[in-house]
Parts: C-alpha cells; structure tokens; sequence
C-alpha cells in the first residue's frame, strides 16, 4: 500500500486516480468471493428445489440431476394431502396469530413503561429482565411444564399462546430503545390536553413506533412459526400438532418417509411462510438487528 | 407549537404545587405498565428457576408426590457414563462451532460492508438460512448429507474425494451437525455487520495515510473497534451452543451410538421419555451453572479483549 502525501496538486490526482483503479480491482474481488459464497449458501436450496421437483426414479441417480425435467408439481399436492397438511397450517396461524398479539400489546405496553414513567426500582427491575435474557431455557423447562399440566392445558395451544402476552425481554428492550427516541414534547402536549398515561402510549406512541412494532412482529412471526420444542412437548394428538413438529414425524412415517420427492416438497412448503415474510420485509430485520447489536 | 409555549408555565406551576401527588401517579402508572413483564417474569422464569433447583434434590415423576433425596440426582447423574458423554458431545460442538461461526461470520461482515454492486441481495441471501425453522433445516440437511445419494458426498466424489458416511457414522456425525451450523451464521453476520457500520471512516483514511496496509488496518482499527460485538456474539454463542437440541433431535436423535447426544437432548430423554423430573432438572442445573461460569469468565476476561472508544461509550448510555 502506498502513502498519499499531500492532496492537492497535480501529482495526488494522478495517485487518486490510480487508486480509483486499486479499488476497482478490490472491489471486483470480493464481489467475485461473495457471489461465491452465496453460490454455496444456496446449494441446500436448490438441492431442496431439484428434489422436490423431481420423478421417484431420478432421486437415486448418480451423478444426480440438478434440473428436474419435467418438473413434478403434482408433487406438492401429492405430499401435502398425504398428511393433513391443511390442519397443522391452521394450527401454526392460530398459534402464530394469537402470538404476535400478545408479544406486539404486552412488550410495548411494558416498554412505555421501562422508557418513560419514572418510579422507584425501575431500573433494577429492568436489569433483572435483561438479565433473563441469559437464562437457558433449560432451567426453566421442567416447572413450566408441570405448571402447564397442573393446569390441564397439556394438548391446548395455552401454553404455546398465553406466556406471550406477558412480554419478552428482547423485544421489550427493542421497544424501549425506540421510545426512548421519540421526543418528549409530544407526551407533555397530551397531558396537558388532559390524556392520561394509557391513553398516551394508545394514541401517541403505538402509532408512532409502528416500524419498531412491524420488526418485532416479524421476529416473533418467524420466531414462533419456527418453534419446535414448545409444540412437541405441549401439543401432543395429531391433530394438533404445528407444521413444524408435524414435519420432524413425516421423515419416519412409513408413507411418506422414504419418498424424498414428496419430504423435499413438504420442506419447501413449510419454509414458504418465513420467507416470503423474509422477503417482503427485509428491512426491518436489518433494523431491528442494528437496533440491538449496536446498543447493546 | 404557540399553544404549547403559552400552556408551559401553567404546567409548571401545577408540578410546583402537585409535584408529590403526580410523580405518585406516575409511579403507579409506571408499575402498571410494567405489570406483565413484571409478572411473566416472575411465573415463567424466576419462578420456575427456583422450582427447578428444588425439584433436583427430589424424585419426581408427575405422579408422586416428590420425595426429598437430597444430592441424589446429582450423584447419579455424575455416576452415569452417558451424561459425560453428553457433556463431551455439547463441549466439542461448543469449542468448534463457537469460534468458526465468529470468525466466518466476521469476515462475510466485512466483505459485505464493501460497497459492492448488488451488496443488499447478497445481505439477504446469507441470512436467509436463518428464516427457516430449525426442522426445514433439519430435514434438508439430513438429505444432503445422504452418503450414497446425498449433494455433498457428490461434491466430494468430483474432487476425488470418497466422503464418509456422515450422519450414520459415530466419527462423522458431529462435524456435521456443526458443518450444518455454519449455514445459519447471518444473524451474526448482521450483528457485525451493524458494528463494522458503526466505526467512523476517518479512522481508516488516518491510518492509510500513515502507512497502515489491509492487515494493519484490520488488527489496529476493525478489531479493536468490533471487539464489544464479538463480546455479545461469543456469549450468545455459548449460551445458544449449549442448547442445541432440534438440529440433533431430527437429524440424528442423538445417535448414531450416542454420538450426537447434546446435553439438551439428554435432559429432554430423562424428562419426556423417562419421565424423571426431579433427574432432567438436575441436568439443566448443571447447564445452567456451565453457561454461568463461562459467561462469567467472557465478562472477567474481557477488559483484557474488548475496547470502548468515546463514541460506543456515549451511545451504551
């Protein structure tokens, strides 16, 4: 690497220039280095593709067939009424619907409070609440589900639904760090309009935090659509099992299992939800991992 | 904003005069708001962490009444062969996967933080593995490490390498279930990548003009700058580490001949297929003290590591 002396002068353009060039050829690098590796990153996708799409007899080739010709949709129909595919989808959405109400009303109901009502303790109990962001699940496993036995409500959804409308400290902590950005003004001009704390955080601050809600419904979305443990100690009949947990039995099933077009083409139905979401609101991931990575 | 200048002093007398009854309001306001994660807190996780110390000096098995035995469970679990193996199992795929998936993910930050033509949809193809549930993952992964007709024994095959059996084989297994844990590093990607966005870029144009090349710059400047990133990563690194069960619950069961036999996996046997309560409750205690000691030993030791300019200061505030 050279030193750039001085910047002015005709000399310094002409190194200027050249370093325009240096970083050409850089950036041409690694363009080629990531599309390498995005390259590798999609193998098990278009593996999954090439299978699902594929007739029985060319799973076994060797060398395999990449590009399945015709391609087999029958193939997805085929899998998905194998199974009562249509009643584990309608689990998951009751499930992944009545969660992310719970989590977007108690995690920023939770949060005004955290960022902007002072009283005695607060900070400490704020603590403890990130502080049970360390805790492993492990720890906390067997009580709770002996709770949720005593209770009766071992094969009911309640277990999966009701502790998400008792906040959750990542998102709570999320919700606060953008409250806490949001000028004061606005709450000081409503209360002397004569609104109240609640109605404050119903009229002011949830409009307002809309794209920090929009994150945190994403996150827990994916997040719950995505749980396998939860459903397949909680969810024990057939008939109320979730995708997730009805696709860990369809490997050993004996009529599905050992048919790999019809697995792949289960898989790839399953994954349809979390990445069209993906998709379709990409940048509220990055900022809600730029929201916490950076501040925490 | 004149109906505001005009109402302040009115607001300000009526503090002077109410100041004790409003900030009283405000605290019980406060305590409302704060209610459900104050109580979740308390019924879903420290509640349940006391219970759970307890239960361990018992003998559960949700029918009894769960008798006192004092250390009993804890010298069991010592005494049994297979909850050392568990622990070997959780301790190599931690020491392995740990380290690879920071260092992976810390470069792909980099080369991502170029401005590289399409850079967005690169972003989003390498955190894309992470949108998927942890069985879909599991699934394909199982299939692609197919020995006979699997992609990756293929791949091999072109370079002239005969590939092992993979998850059928006790050698094999774990190195894939950690080769499987490498494709989901986007969130730590991103995680960096949010870090490496926060370093200001006259320190880099500083350091070129005196002299510093690529490496220089990467050790002086990237590193110490990053190192509260990668402090947050290796401890949830640790503690997701530590739990990895789904991965190894579908692809493997914690075969073949124990071992992938995760600590988590282990608790999950004792606990829904035994149905020892008081025993799996032991076992978490034990998981939960090793992720206390070694994240304790992350913050001890990071003074040591880690480096706060002004700026990271300022904003932790």
């Amino acid at each position: 690497m050279s030193a750039y002396p001085v910047r002015r002068g005709r000399a310094s353009r002409r190194s200027w220039r050249s370093r325009g060039g240096q970083a050409t050829i850089t950036n041409a690098i690694c363009f080629v280095i990531a599309a390498l590796g995005s390259v590798v990153v999609m193998i098990p996708f278009l593996w999954m593709l090439s299978t699902a799409f594929k007739k029985p007899g060319d799973i076994y080739l060797d060398p395999p067939k990449w590009i399945p010709i015709p391609p087999q949709f029958q193939n997805f129909p085929d899998a998905l009424t194998l199974v009562p595919f249509a009643t584990y989808a309608k689990n998951s959405f009751i499930i992944v619907s009545l969660v992310m109400i719970g989590t977007l009303l108690s995690c920023s109901f939770s949060a005004y409070g955290f960022a902007r009502l002072r009283a005695p303790g607060r900070n400490f109990i704020f603590m403890i609440l990130l502080a049970t962001l360390m805790l492993p699940s492990a720890v906390t496993l067997v009580p709770t589900y002996l709770l949720f036995n005593k209770l009766g409500w071992i094969n009911t959804f309640l277990p999966l639904v009701v502790p998400s409308f008792f906040g959750n400290a990542f998102f709570i902590f999320l919700l606060r760090q953008f409250y806490l950005t949001i000028p004061r003004e606005l709450e000081e001009a409503a209360t002397i309009d004569g609104a109240n704390s609640y109605r404050i955080w119903w009229h002011i601050m949830l409009p307002l935090s809309m794209p920090v809600l929009a994150t945190v419904a994403v996150f827990s979305f994916i997040g719950t659509y995505n749980d396998f443990f939860g459903p397949l100690i909680y969810l024990t009949d057939d008939s109320k099992r979730t995708i997730a947990v009805a696709l860990s039995y369809f490997q050993g099933s004996p009529r599905m299992g050992p048919q790999r077009h019809l697995l792949m083409a289960a898989v790839t139905a399953s994954i349809l939800p979390p990445l069209v979401l993906f998709l379709a609101a990409q940048r509220y991931f990055v900022r809600g991992i730029v929201m916490t990575g950076i501040k925490g | 904003m004149k109906a505001l200048n005009k109402a302040q002093p009115r607001e300000a007398g009526r503090r002077r005069g109410l100041g004790f009854s409003m900030r009283r309001r405000e605290a019980i306001d406060a305590y409302v708001f704060m209610m459900p994660a104050i109580l979740g807190m308390i019924i879903f996780l420290l509640g349940p962490m006391v219970i759970s110390l307890y239960l361990s000096f018992t003998e559960y098995d949700l029918l009894g009444s769960g008798e006192w035995i004092g250390l009993q469970n804890y010298r069991d679990l010592f005494a049994d062969p297979l909850f050392w193996k568990s622990l070997r199992v959780s301790a190599i795929y931690s020491v392995v996967s740990v380290p690879a998936q920071l260092v992976l993910a810390l470069l792909l930050a980099i080369l991502l933080n170029q401005k590289l033509r399409g850079v967005y949809v690169f972003r989003a193809m390498f955190y894309l593995p992470t949108v998927i549930s942890g069985v879909g993952v599991a699934m394909l992964w199982r299939w692609m490490f197919n020995p006979e007709f699997g992609v990756i024994n293929n791949l091999l095959a072109k370079i002239g390498i005969n590939g092992p059996g993979w998850l059928s084989s006790e050698e094999w297994a774990l190195p894939a279930l950690i080769i499987t844990s490498l494709w989901g590093i986007g969130g730590t990607m991103l995680i960096y990548l949010a870090g490496l966005q926060g370093i200001p870029q006259e320190l880099y144009e500083a350091a070129e003009i005196d002299g510093a090349g690529v490496m220089g710059r990467f050790r002086f400047i990237t590193l110490p700058l990053i190192s509260h990133v990668t402090f947050f990563n290796l401890v949830l690194g640790i503690i997701g580490a530590l739990q990895v069960f789904t991965e190894a619950f579908v692809m493997t069961g914690g075969g073949p001949n124990n071992a992938t036999l995760f600590l988590a996996v282990y608790l999950y046997r004792n606990a829904f297929n035994y149905l020892k309560m008081g025993y799996a409750s032991a076992v978490a205690w034990v998981m939960f003290s090793i992720v206390m000691v070694l994240t304790l030993l992350v913050f001890k030791s990071s003074p040591f590591w880690t480096f706060y300019n002004d700026e990271t200061q300022r904003s932790k505030q």
